[in-house]
């Protein structure tokens, strides 16, 4: 199989997604002739022309307003959002508005927009490049919410929000983009939305993390493995509808669980997965269920190394619980 | 002539420490010694230093992201500025913001913002507030033509206009919002037209020149603060360099930009100091050393200083802690 970065498996989701649905159409701002300012979408406009790919004003709302409309009218846009933290101008239409279309027509019509956008730090970019909203999402009912953090996941799972019926926020980590490595299977090739993967095996504790942090969750549990600490690495990959099965069948086996991400801790998902796990798993628990998360601040500039998760963290937090 | 030479080698040395200091921080991002986002005003300087050069100093002030220009056309010391670059404990926000978010209250600079077309309002309220107290101050409100295509400019200055707030709307047009030319995003390009929908009095001037900044900012800021309600003014300009650090810049030709820079502000208004004998080369020689010995400092400053203390990341989240 071939190799390729995150940032490719995404392109080509895209490349082969337009090629085979002549209704899927881009939109954004610069995703056309600039390729996206990570240059996600290079190439596709010369490709697929100026009405498949369209650089739009600046103006996310505007967007995301007009993607609702297009899918409502049997389109399938997948709108690019540059930065997370720009989704707020959005947030209103995403909340009001693309959630809601099928619930309030009673199934009478949905619509299928994907809003893909790069979430988390990692690059300094400080207080508006680096956020990560997806608790929000998850809270807003009606919303398919994903993040991958391999690039196989990443070409599948977007293949299948491509190709689902209902609204998804695409979540893409891009601390990722180019670090990460993997084997993407060429062609069609679709990761069911709403299954987690088991990243690695273990007895002793399972570790729940997604996007950015799931290779850190791995790390730390190399780190663990060194003190003889066997960890069960779980990244969700779909948030919303979360793979709860999956978790519960590890911890009820393991008895003990971390939850890790990035964004900050209170109320965030994590928050919603600590929860789920003692409402199902509470007589097997041999310790309480940790969070390791980023902090309840704004997103620093200059601090963003001490604002990040590491695997030295999770590793404390991994001890904790073993010593309980 | 309508400029005393005391202020017009003022306004020369204002926009040649902007220009110095953001090279130098270009070859510290290039060091990899600042991080992140680095969007540069090369090019621009004249309006930030012809608004500045306008506006009172108690004056409030709301701009957008590059924002380097504004804070030190506005006196801050360039140490602070670049120090906050650095990520440095001793930066203007101590680091916390970066480049993007410069503000200093004592200044009444109420900071850059990265969220394009955000500040909009939030200038709106800052100048509400104004007409309230009773305070004879202008809030002008500084964004580029891209934020004139997105939600917040029309409905913040529709609200300016229907409480006939003080407030002065400065549209800095340099061609392009990021790679998009404003032809291709925006049905209006001559920006200043969009203020006629809302009765606002508006005007476009050459923003390379300093000194016409100056002017159409203090006539429409003195309109403003008379009662006569808001003012947009669109300065045209061009940025040199690209949309932020690492920008290919295949959207325009090299001619283009080559082009542009023969109207390069500074270079104009060198022009114009010789040309009418305000100033000898022998002086503008002077400002440059000068110039040079100041950016230097704050470099160092930058270096020399200590990163912040871990403990700094939770603390002004509110107000108790
Ligand atoms: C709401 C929002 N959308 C998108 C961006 C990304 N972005 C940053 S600057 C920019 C272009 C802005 O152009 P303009 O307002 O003309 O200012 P200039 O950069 O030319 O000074 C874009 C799209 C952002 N920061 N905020």
């Amino acid at each position: 199989m071939p190799q390729a970065t995150l940032l490719q498996a995404i392109h080509d989701a895209l490349l082969e997604g337009m090629a085979r649905d002549p209704r899927v159409i881009l939109l954004g701002e610069d995703v056309g002739r600039e390729g996206g300012v990570f240059r996600m979408t290079q190439g596709l406009m010369r490709r697929f022309g100026q009405e498949r790919v369209i650089d739009t004003p600046l103006n996310e709302g505007g967007i995301i307003g007009m993607a609702i409309g297009m899918a409502l009218n049997g389109m399938r846009p997948v709108v690019e959002i540059e930065f997370a933290d720009f989704i707020y101008p959005a947030f209103d239409q995403i909340v009001s508005e693309l959630a809601k279309m099928r619930y309030r027509s009673a199934g009478q019509f949905t619509a299928p927009v994907v809003v893909r956008t790069p979430s988390g730090g990692g690059i300094k970019g400080g207080h508006y490049h680096s956020q990560s909203p997806e608790a929000y999402f998850v809270h807003t009912s009606g919303l398919t919410v994903v993040m991958p953090s391999t690039p196989a996941d990443a070409k599948g799972l977007l293949a299948s929000a491509m190709g689902g019926e209902d609204p998804v926020i695409f979540l893409e980590p891009k601390a990722l983009y180019r670090t990460v490595r993997g084997e993407v299977p060429e062609g069609e090739h679709r990761v069911p939305i709403g299954e987690a993967r088991i990243a690695r095996s273990g007895d002793d504790l399972t570790l729940v993390a997604w996007g950015a942090m799931a290779p850190v969750a791995e790390k730390a549990a190399g780190l663990a493995a060194a003190e003889g600490v066997s960890v069960e690495v779980i990244d969700p990959r779909t948030l919303w509808p979360l793979d709860i099965g999956t978790i519960v069948g590890s911890v009820n086996r393991t008895g003990r669980a971390v939850i890790l991400h990035e964004a900050p801790r209170s109320c965030g998902f994590g928050a919603e997965v600590a929860a789920l796990i003692q409402e199902r798993c509470f007589l097997h628990l041999k310790a309480p269920v940790y969070r390791v998360a980023g902090f309840d601040t704004p997103f620093p500039y200059a601090l963003e190394k001490s604002y990040l998760p590491d695997p030295r963290r999770v590793l404390a937090a991994v001890r904790a619980a073993m010593a309980f | 002539m309508n400029v005393a030479r005391t202020e017009a080698l003022d306004l020369h040395r204002k926009m040649g420490l902007i220009r110095r200091f953001e090279e130098r921080a270009e070859e510290a991002y290039g060091q990899g010694k600042i991080g992140g986002f680095l969007h540069l005003y090369i090019g621009e300087e004249a309006i930030a230093v012809g608004a500045m050069a306008a506006l009172k100093p108690d004056d409030d002030v709301v701009t957008h992201y590059r924002d380097h220009g504004y804070v030190l056309a506005r006196g801050i010391d360039p140490g602070l500025v670049m120090a906050e670059l650095y990520g440095k404990a001793t930066g203007i926000s101590k680091g916390k913001g970066g480049s993007m978010h410069m503000a200093a209250v004592d200044r009444h600079l109420w900071g850059g913002y990265a969220i394009v077309g955000g500040h909009i309002p939030l200038a709106v309220g800052l100048a509400l507030a104004n007409q309230y107290r009773n305070l004879p101050r202008v809030v002008t409100c500084f964004f580029g033509e891209g934020a004139t295509n997105i939600g917040t400019f029309y409905s913040g200055l529709n609200m300016a206009a229907v409480w006939k707030v003080p407030l002065l709307a400065i549209v800095e047009n340099n061609r392009y919002g990021m790679g998009t030319a404003v032809e291709r995003a925006s049905a209006v390009s001559d920006i200043y037209k969009k203020a006629a929908c809302l009765n606002i009095p508006s005007v476009q001037i050459d923003g390379n020149d300093v000194l016409a900044v100056r002017d159409a900012v203090r006539e429409m800021a003195d309109k403003a603060r008379a009662g006569g309600g808001p003012r947009l003014i669109e300065a045209k300009t061009y940025r040199f360099r690209g949309h932020s650090m690492g920008d290919p810049q295949r959207y325009r030709t090299k001619d283009e930009v080559e082009e542009a820079k023969a109207r390069d502000p500074i270079l104009l208004w060198r022009n114009f100091l010789l040309g009418n004998r305000i100033a000898e080369e022998a002086d503008l020689r002077k400002i440059s050393d000068g110039i040079e010995a100041e950016i230097e400092t704050a470099v160092r400053f930058a270096e020399n200083s200590p990163p912040p203390d871990p403990s700094e990341l939770c603390a002004n989240v509110l107000v108790a802690e």
